[in-house]
Parts: structure tokens; C-alpha cells; sequence
């Protein structure tokens, strides 16, 4: 089970709900991996359209966990708002705080990113950080208050699952006892699996699901994953060497030659 | 006075936030308001003037990552 900010969820797979082919599907994809948590936005409300509360019915009607995002964010005083208003909205401390330094690959902006948490934990939020592998934006995170870290595997959407292994396995030995996310990048189940075969203990997908060919198919895929991920970490994964070792016992064998 | 809504000039003859989402159609929805970038909570939209020139954003849940 694991824990963020005292709330205990079974499943570890954290779902995005943008670019669906439709609400349908993906109410499906949520119901299908069996998500407890997903995550959600906000955005400019027209008085006549009011797409929003549609939306809004449907996510409460799945009976998941939201945790709002702050995307499209620069600036600390836009994130520090934003969160504001999406605590008001989806009543919920939780925010997941994305503060974007540059556009190509949607790089967080560490410093930004721990001036804006120290503010929001201080008016009691419960901040899931979008960060970097970087160990000291993470240390300071958790200075701010942060109780949660999410490093990116790789660039948003780009599928190319954990871009620096070795930097999120880092990560994960330098911060025993912090819930850690990978968040981003994913692009199949074996990316999310290796993700948790690290020790993380969550992952959180959007694209891949959602864009993928048969999303609430995809979902259940990265669910599965999720859990053998899981299952192998527990059970404590031999290390890598380079030459055969027989796994047939050699003692015994008859001399046939 | 003009407002800017949601980055579109309007026009609007209320005098208080309360009374402008009332009168832009946003009754009874789910919304979170923002004066010239700073969050004004629901508990504070009665006792919010607006002014003319003033950019109000309303915004409500969407689909995110």
C-alpha cells in the first residue's frame, strides 16, 4: 500500500484525465486500471458552454482521488494562484505543483518550483512537487514542506520512458521513506514497471494512455505493470552479472561423454 | 463599466463579484475567481468591488496530467 500525505491507496498507478477520445473512454480507462488517484486541472470557464461542470460530474461520479495540477505554469505567483483556486474548486489540499522553466521538454524550474512550495506548504497545502532527478531541488523540496517528490522519468509526452535510470535510482536511495512518483515520460507498461522495479512508489501516466490505440486496454496494461513492478522490488531482484551461472544443478549430472 | 472576462471585454452593469457572476450566467456552477491575477475565495465575492478595466478570470475543473 502506499501512502501520500496519510492517505493509503492500493493501487499505484495515477491516472492524467487529458486527451481522451471521449469522456467514455475515459471513465473506462479509470475504471479498468482500477486508479485511485487521478489527476485534473483547471481552465477558463464559459458561461454558456460550462464544459467544466460536465467534466467535474463525471470525475465525482468515478469516486477517485483528485489531485489538481498547476500546468502551464511560469511563474511562482501564477502556481501560488492557481493552486488557490483549484483548492477552492476540487476541495482538496492536495496540488500538484508543475512550475515550467522551458518549453521543449517542459523542464521544471527547481528554484521557482521551491519558492512556490515553501509558500503553498505554509498555507497548508499538501504539495506533490514536479521536479527533476536533481537530489538537492528534492532536499529542498522537503525543506519547504513537501512530503511527496515527483522526478520526471522523461519530457511530458514523450513516451520515451526513464530517460536517467541511474539518476532515479539515485533518488530513490538517497530519500528511504519519502513517497517518490515518476511522473512523465512513460510510454509503455515496462517503462512504468522499471520504474517501479526502482523502488518508486507510484507512477503516474497520462499520454500513453490516452493516446494510445485502445486507452482503457493501455490503462490495465500500466496497472499490471505497475503491480509486477511492484512485486519484484518487494521481493528483493537478484543483481546483474555478465557471465552464465547454470541454473540447473551441476552436481549429479551423469557422465555421458 | 468594461471588465475584461476571461480575456474578452465585456460589458457589465454589476458592482460586486457576486453580482457579476450572477449576471455573466455562472450560477450555481462550480467556479474559482481571480481579480487582476490575485485569488479572490468564495467567502470574499460579496464584499469584492469590480471596476472598470478590471480582468476577471472564472475558471472551473478540466482534464488534466
Amino acid at each position: 500500500m502506499a501512502s501520500f500525505y496519510g492517505i493509503d491507496v492500493e493501487n499505484r498507478l495515477m491516472l492524467g484525465t487529458a486527451q481522451y477520445p471521449s469522456p467514455a473512454v475515459l471513465a473506462e480507462a479509470v475504471r479498468r486500471s482500477g486508479a485511485q488517484i487521478v489527476t485534473v486541472s483547471l481552465r477558463r470557464e464559459s458561461a454558456q458552454a460550462r464544459e467544466g461542470q460536465a467534466f467535474w460530474q463525471m470525475i465525482r461520479d468515478l469516486g477517485v482521488r483528485v489531485l489538481p495540477n498547476t500546468a502551464g505554469c511560469h511563474t511562482v505567483k501564477e502556481a501560488v494562484t492557481t493552486a488557490q483556486m483549484a483548492r477552492e474548486v476540487f476541495e482538496t489540499p492536495w496540488i500538484k505543483l508543475e512550475l515550467i522553466g522551458e518549453e521543449d521538454r517542459l523542464h521544471p524550474d527547481v528554484f521557482a518550483l521551491v519558492e512556490a512550495a515553501r509558500i503553498l506548504c505554509a498555507d497548508s497545502f499538501q504539495v506533490f512537487p514536479y521536479t527533476t532527478e536533481d537530489l538537492i531541488a528534492g532536499e529542498k523540496l522537503l525543506e519547504a514542506g513537501c512530503e511527496v517528490l515527483m522526478p520526471w522519468g522523461a519530457p511530458i509526452g514523450s513516451g520515451l520512458g526513464l530517460a536517467n535510470p541511474q539518476g532515479l535510482r539515485a533518488m530513490r536511495g538517497h530519500f528511504p521513506g519519502i513517497p517518490l512518483v515518476v511522473d512523465a515520460g512513460i510510454g509503455v507498461p515496462s517503462h512504468a514497471a522499471q520504474a517501479m522495479e526502482l523502488g518508486y512508489d507510484a507512477v503516474l501516466v497520462n499520454t500513453a494512455v490516452a493516446k494510445a490505440g485502445d486507452p482503457a486496454a493501455m490503462a490495465e496494461g500500466m496497472a499490471r505493470a505497475v503491480e509486477a513492478g511492484r512485486l519484484a522490488y518487494e521481493a528483493d531482484p537478484i543483481d546483474a552479472r555478465d557471465m552464465a551461472a547454470p541454473s540447473t544443478p551441476v552436481m549429479g549430472r551423469a557422465f555421458l561423454a | 463599466m468594461k471588465i475584461e472576462l476571461n480575456g474578452q471585454q465585456t460589458e457589465l452593469a454589476a458592482a460586486t463579484l457576486d453580482q457579476a457572476l450572477e449576471e455573466l450566467g455562472y450560477s450555481g456552477a462550480v467556479v474559482a475567481t481571480a481579480v487582476n491575477g490575485d485569488f479572490v475565495p468564495r467567502g470574499a465575492r460579496t464584499e469584492t468591488l469590480l471596476s472598470d478595466g478590471d480582468r476577471l478570470e472564472v475558471i472551473a475543473p478540466l482534464q488534466g496530467g
